[in-house]
């Protein structure tokens, strides 16, 4: 056998690849569940992954006030206490992102869709008056003064506007995800403690050697992240399939119009699906950092256009669909840049992408939640 | 005189300069089977839009129960008691038959989204009570034996009745069906009547639209005739026959048609 290097690693290979394929899964269930539903790309969905990153910062280092370093070694715990600071972590990450989502659906697209409320309206009035008076002032708490004290009159004629109820065009939407995608990052790296310099999580997990796969070793961690992938999918799988809000959920997806003659409150749908694929970024995060031990400003860029990548794979608006593309996607970049170096990384996986669209241009396993619109 | 459960009054409808409904007034009283006719264009379907919400009136109000069912969305008029049937079907074609009947009896469910992630014994009981009264209704409607199909796999006839199941499930006080029959055979179209007395015999007020007379005048209490907006005639099935307006307006042209 030639000493290739895809050869010598291969089983590595597969196993890291499967540990970022599971965090591209779990991030592309959120392009996938919006898109059934609202037939949207959240390009800002993205950011509820970055969101979710610092999230688990935060709970590690001030929540359970983890240092980064103790007496120069990692702060490593075990037992219980791992497990419990792990699902502290967890939980937390999984709320920052799963609330911003439903707030970016708030501010950046209900309103769009003729049907803004006035929580909408005063987030929105709030950030308006704080972004006009940052051209005027540049002192950051005088600004929230200000914006606070403006924020009823804007969000008053903002709730006029909306009344109108008029639906903007499709272009709009993707304008605004992108705008929201960019003030979000663009937000953490102004205002963050490090602004746009890398952040350390606390490693808290020694990353041990499990068990050995033909010859490679196996680390806790990447098992912990595959593992945890799969259940949370298992989880949201089941939630989607087995629940009254789940089949609201598939409802929508297939026939808005009808669902809502049926009964079905589709706004509030809507604000399950965000808060479903966050809750799912927010997972992705946790193990992300697990993994990385780090995060940044604009960590959610790639690996957003990455997992966007995998959802259409899989075949978007398709829950199993989002699995199988993440894992292929991680597998073939993996591979891909042990044969032709790392720097191709990702000009490999756009390429798989483009020739699985060339002869299936609904992805591998083809649309499913909403399969049924004509 | 019976309660009224649907009161019409005076609805014109515009849209642009057309006008679809001219001064209509029409009632619906409890437990009663209204037949609603009227050649192509008449303004049937506006008539059903505007009672079920999807258009607001121009002039005019339309009360449900007493109650204006003017700025309520469509989830809340359907949640007030009206619930309707589409013209062309319009089921969720990727779930199953008894799926597609759980979503409309979601609509009187109440557990929280907590609740049904963590599966509260609430959530379970209610998902429970959910899938027997679907499959009560599938059974009702004759179509039981293939509840747990794809809706898209089932037989046409089926999938008219599945509707009707499916409008049924969200325990509507008022039943609109859009042209029930339409591309039934006789017989199917026989069924169909005993299904729709039957329904009544439920409780259930029903409201008919239908191109085909035979249905309308045999199970109607009352048929209302629309033409042009107009409402010409409103009275028992054989005053309405034989009433020349609607001769004129509505069987004297179907006649030349065909």
């Amino acid at each position: 056998m030639p000493d290739w290097l895809i050869i010598r690693t291969f089983w590595d290979l597969t196993v890291t690849g499967l540990a970022l394929g599971s965090i591209y899964a779990l991030v592309a269930l959120g392009y996938t569940l919006v898109y059934g539903v609202l037939r949207l790309i959240n390009f800002a969905h993205s950011e509820i992954f970055m969101v979710g990153t610092f999230g688990s910062l935060l709970a590690s280092s001030q929540f359970l006030n983890i240092p980064l370093l103790e007496d120069g070694n990692y702060p490593y715990r075990a037992g219980m206490t791992l497990i419990f600071f792990l699902v502290v972590i967890l939980i937390i990450a999984m709320v920052f992102s799963g609330i911003s989502a439903v707030l970016l659906e708030r501010v950046a697209y209900r309103p769009l869709r003729g049907n803004g409320d006035s929580i909408g309206a005063v987030a929105l009035a709030f950030l308006t008056a704080f972004i006009v008076s940052l051209i005027f002032i540049d002192d950051t708490q005088v600004n929230v003064i200000i914006s606070l004290v403006l924020t009823a009159p804007i969000a008053y004629s903002y709730l006029r506007i909306f009344k109108r109820g008029r639906k903007a065009p499709r272009l709009a939407f993707l304008i605004s995800a992108i705008g929201a995608s960019t003030a979000i990052a663009e937000a953490v790296g102004v205002w963050g403690t490090h602004g746009r310099d890398q952040y350390q999580t606390a490693r808290i997990l020694e990353k041990k050697t499990v068990f050995n796969l033909f010859g490679t070793d196996v680390r806790i961690d990447y098992v912990i992240v595959i593992v945890g992938a799969l259940l949370m999918m298992t989880a949201l799988t089941l939630f989607v399939n087995k629940t009254r809000l789940g089949r609201g959920v598939r409802a929508v997806a297939q026939d808005a119009e009808t669902s809502r003659i049926l009964g079905v409150n589709v706004d509030m749908i809507i604000i399950v699906t965000f808060a479903l694929g966050g809750v799912m970024a927010g997972g992705a995060a946790m193990l992300f950092t697990l993994v990385y031990d780090q995060t940044r400003f604009n960590i959610g860029f790639i690996l957003g256009v990455k997992s966007f990548t995998a959802a259409v794979l899989g075949g978007i608006g398709n829950l199993k669909g989002a699995l199988l593309g993440g894992l292929v996607l991680g597998l073939v970049e993996n591979y891909g840049s042990a044969i032709f170096g790392g720097q191709w990384k990702d000009v490999i996986a756009f390429t798989v992408l483009l020739v699985v669209l060339m002869f299936r241009p609904t992805g591998l396993l083809g649309e499913s939640l909403g399969k049924a619109r004509v | 005189m019976s309660e009224i459960l649907l009161d019409f009054n005076n609805v014109t409808m515009q849209f642009g300069g057309v006008t679809a409904l001219s001064e209509v007034t029409l009632q619906i009283s409890r437990g009663e089977i209204l037949g609603l006719i009227g050649p192509n264009g008449a303004g049937k379907t506006t008539c059903f839009n505007v009672m079920t919400g999807v258009y607001a009136p121009t002039i005019g109000s339309v009360t449900f129960n007493g109650q204006s069912l003017a700025g309520l969305k469509r989830f809340e008029i359907t949640k007030a008691g009206i619930a309707r049937t589409f013209q062309n079907i319009r089921l969720f074609s990727e779930m199953t038959a008894v799926e597609n009947v759980m979503v409309g009896a979601d609509a009187r469910k109440k557990s929280s989204v907590g609740g049904a992630i963590l599966r509260t014994p609430r959530q379970r009981r209610e998902e429970n009570e959910s899938r027997e009264r679907s499959m009560e209704l599938l059974k009702f409607m004759g179509i039981a034996d293939r509840a747990h199909n794809a809706a898209r796999n089932l037989p046409y006839g089926y999938q008219r009745r599945l509707e009707i199941a499916r409008a049924l499930a969200t325990e509507p006080q008022l039943l609109c069906l859009d042209e029930p029959a339409a591309g039934f055979n006789p017989a199917e179209k026989q069924e169909l009547n005993e299904l729709i007395l039957k329904i009544r015999a439920q409780g259930y007020t029903v409201l008919l639209i239908e191109h085909d007379m035979n249905v309308v005048m045999k199970v109607s209490d009352r048929v209302a005739v629309l033409d042009f907006g107009k409402k010409i005639a409103d009275g028992l099935p054989d005053q309405v026959r034989s009433n020349p307006d609607v001769i004129a307006a509505y069987l004297g042209v179907d006649d030349n048609a065909s």
